[in-house]
């Protein structure tokens, strides 16, 4: 991009994309800003005209608002611990030599690859179902009574399903960047006298962290909008409604437009309250 | 302290063995330099050493103690590596005062000891600096800083210079041979440059395919090459080998002289030859000279400038004192 000449060129030639992205992306925001000071019931009157900032009110005063916001911050948080320390040590053990390391990896990465409506059915009738789910003859097996996940430990169960399909993901980023570390750094710190925690601790932590910051960015992004696995598995019930999940609500079960698009106003802010947070903590990592 | 022996050391990865049965033995505060060409196993010896690399036989003793099972850690030595291994998200303090944390000295002495050792590299001003942040000399001295604050019975280095440019190896060569001279440790250094190896060392190693081809001191080396290989790499520019006739004559099948030795001019002499490349560096001249009847080029050195330009012929006279013969398998011929 030296010459004046090439910078209008390209200029040109992203166009197209710079217009189809803004597009992508301003036309639903605007609907949404549009509807959200409308009172749009589309089965009881449609349109009825601008109401101000209600719909706005309404939403937050609502008693589902701070639960919803409360257990998606917990099923976003549990996922990311979940899935970083567990990543973390997946990661630790797929860079050993090791006799069909080739397959093995791929086998890590699968679960990445199953639509979420799937995994979420797989999860309730073959592990967590309380009759015939593997979890329920595992507990029998062990003369114990089969928990019913989905209603006494709904929340859990979200997390856990959550995060298998993140795992993979998690164990791909850490992986690249465990294979990056200098193995003269570790065998440096073996002769400075450090065992295998201190080298883990001091050495391979600290050269994980960036990789770590970039998973947190990305997955509590894709997190926050987790639908699907809700829908599937408990349909908002037993304390798993998220905010994503109230809006559908709002928006298809209460036939409610209007409020549902307050509560994707409420969203953007969010995400973008922690996009900005998150931001900041990896430029700051990244800058180093 | 810091005296080394190795007993009949081998080490195999897998079927292929790196080094055959080697015996050596490094004085408490000796400059051993290891030299060899690449791949010759030089690094693999160090890290034998080191513990970094479990021998496949034989015995290593450490200060009269076994030191073969003994983890890296626990023998008492530092190695400094070819990349430095600087950790880089730690200040160079925390660098430098790494292994004493790891030993769990309390912070005061931790302290008093970096301190020490960044005066004595000129690391002062960069204590809280990055490893990212110093040029290629300065992670050195770091590296060395690392390794002098837990006053091991030996250092260990591997080709420490071979990332910097020429004039600040020079200076660090110079840096490392002083800290030996202060601290009186044992060190181990391993290069391929010659010029490291004849100005360093109290003695020299040299390695060829894993196995020791000679052990002395660099003058010794230089003087009574034990055969043909060593002769060829230790000196530069490297001795020239002449076969055949000029052999045969004087009882040998391979004669060497080097090209120090060799006297040139223009009128008269033993041999008769051409000038291909003359090399003009103002203090001396190299001549490459081709020679009827000898296969490589024979490279001379002449003092001062002269006068040859390609295509002249020149009559070469070997100082027959510094001739060396050597037999049918190599082997310098006394
Ligand atoms: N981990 C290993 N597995 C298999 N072979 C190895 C391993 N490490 C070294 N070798 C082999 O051992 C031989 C000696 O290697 P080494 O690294 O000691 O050479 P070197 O003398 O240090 O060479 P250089 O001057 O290039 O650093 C080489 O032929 C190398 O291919
Ligand atoms: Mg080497």
């Amino acid at each position: 991009m030296a010459t004046q000449h090439s910078r209008s060129a390209a200029r040109i030639m992203m166009a197209p994309a710079v217009f189809l992205l803004l597009v992508w992306m301003l036309v639903p925001l605007c609907m949404t800003l549009w509807f959200s000071v409308r009172s749009y019931l589309p089965l009881r009157g449609g349109d009825q005209g601008f109401v101000g900032l209600e719909n706005f009110s309404r939403f937050i005063t609502s008693s589902a608002f701070w639960p919803a916001v409360q257990t998606t911050l917990i099923i976003v948080g549990g996922v990311l611990v979940i899935s970083i320390v567990l990543g973390v040590l997946l990661a630790i053990l797929l860079d050993q030599p090791m006799w069909g390391q080739g397959v093995v990896r791929i086998l890590v990465i699968a679960p990445f690859f199953v639509m979420p409506t799937v995994t979420a059915l797989v999860w309730k009738n073959m592990f967590m179902d309380p009759t015939n789910g593997m979890f329920a003859h595992l507990w029998r097996f062990f003369g114990a009574d089969p928990v019913v996940w989905l209603t006494d430990a709904s929340v859990l169960s979200i997390i856990v399903i959550v995060s298998w399909q993140w795992l993979p993901f998690a164990t791909l980023i850490l992986l690249t960047a465990i294979q990056s570390l200098d193995s003269e750094q570790l065998e440096a710190a073996e002769m400075d006298g450090a065992n295998p925690v201190a080298r883990f601790f001091f050495i391979a932590l600290p050269h994980l962290s960036r990789a770590i910051t970039i998973v947190i960015l990305i997955q509590t992004i894709f997190v926050l909008a987790v639908f699907a696995e809700i829908f599937v598995t408990t349909g908002g019930a037993f304390g798993t409604r998220t905010l994503t999940y109230l809006i559908y609500q709002r928006v298809l079960e209460s036939q409610n437009v209007g409020l549902g698009s307050a509560g994707g106003v409420y969203a953007i802010i969010l995400a973008n309250i922690v996009a900005i947070f998150l931001m900041r903590i990896v430029g700051k990592n990244l800058d180093n | 302290m810091g005296h080394i022996t190795l007993k009949q050391v081998t080490k195999s990865f897998g079927e292929v063995q790196v080094i055959p049965p080697l015996d050596l033995e490094i004085n408490d505060g000796e400059f051993v330099v290891f030299v060899g060409p690449s791949g010759c196993g030089k690094s693999t010896l160090l890290r034998l050493i080191a513990g970094l690399e479990d021998v496949s036989s034989g015995e290593i003793t450490i200060d009269g103690r076994a030191a073969t099972e003994v983890p890296p850690a626990k023998r008492g030595l530092a190695m400094v590596f070819q990349s430095y291994a600087l950790y880089p998200h730690m200040t160079v303090r925390k660098n430098i005062a790494f292994p004493l944390r790891m030993a769990k000295l309390d912070i005061a002495e931790q302290n008093k000891r970096v301190e020490a050792a960044a005066k004595v590299l000129n690391l002062t001003d960069y204590l809280d600096r990055r490893p990212g942040q110093l040029s290629g000399g300065q992670r050195q001295r770091v590296a060395i800083g690392r390794a002098i604050v837990r006053e091991p019975a030996a250092f260990l280095f591997d080709e420490p210079l071979s990332n910097l440019d020429a004039a600040l190896r020079v200076n660090m060569r110079l840096e490392i041979s002083e800290l030996h001279q202060t601290l009186d440790t044992t060190m181990i250094y391993v290069t391929h440059d010659q010029v490291e190896a004849m100005t360093m060392a109290d003695k020299i190693v040299v390695l060829h395919a894993g196995v020791i081809e000679q052990v002395g001191s660099p003058l010794e080396l230089y003087h009574e090459p034990r055969n043909k290989f060593v002769a060829g790499f230790i000196g530069s520019p490297k001795m020239n080998f002449v076969e055949g006739e000029e052999a045969v004559k004087l009882n040998a099948k391979c004669i060497g002289i080097r090209p120090e030795h060799i006297g040139v001019s223009l009128e008269s002499g033993d041999w008769k030859g051409t000038v291909g490349v003359s090399e003009h560096l103002g203090s001396d001249t190299f001549l490459r000279i081709k020679m009827p009847g000898v296969q490589e080029h024979m490279t001379v050195r002449v003092g001062g400038e002269f006068g040859a330009r390609h295509g002249d012929t020149v009559y070469l006279t070997p100082d027959r004192s510094k001739l060396h013969r050597f037999d049918a398998q190599g082997l310098r011929i006394a």
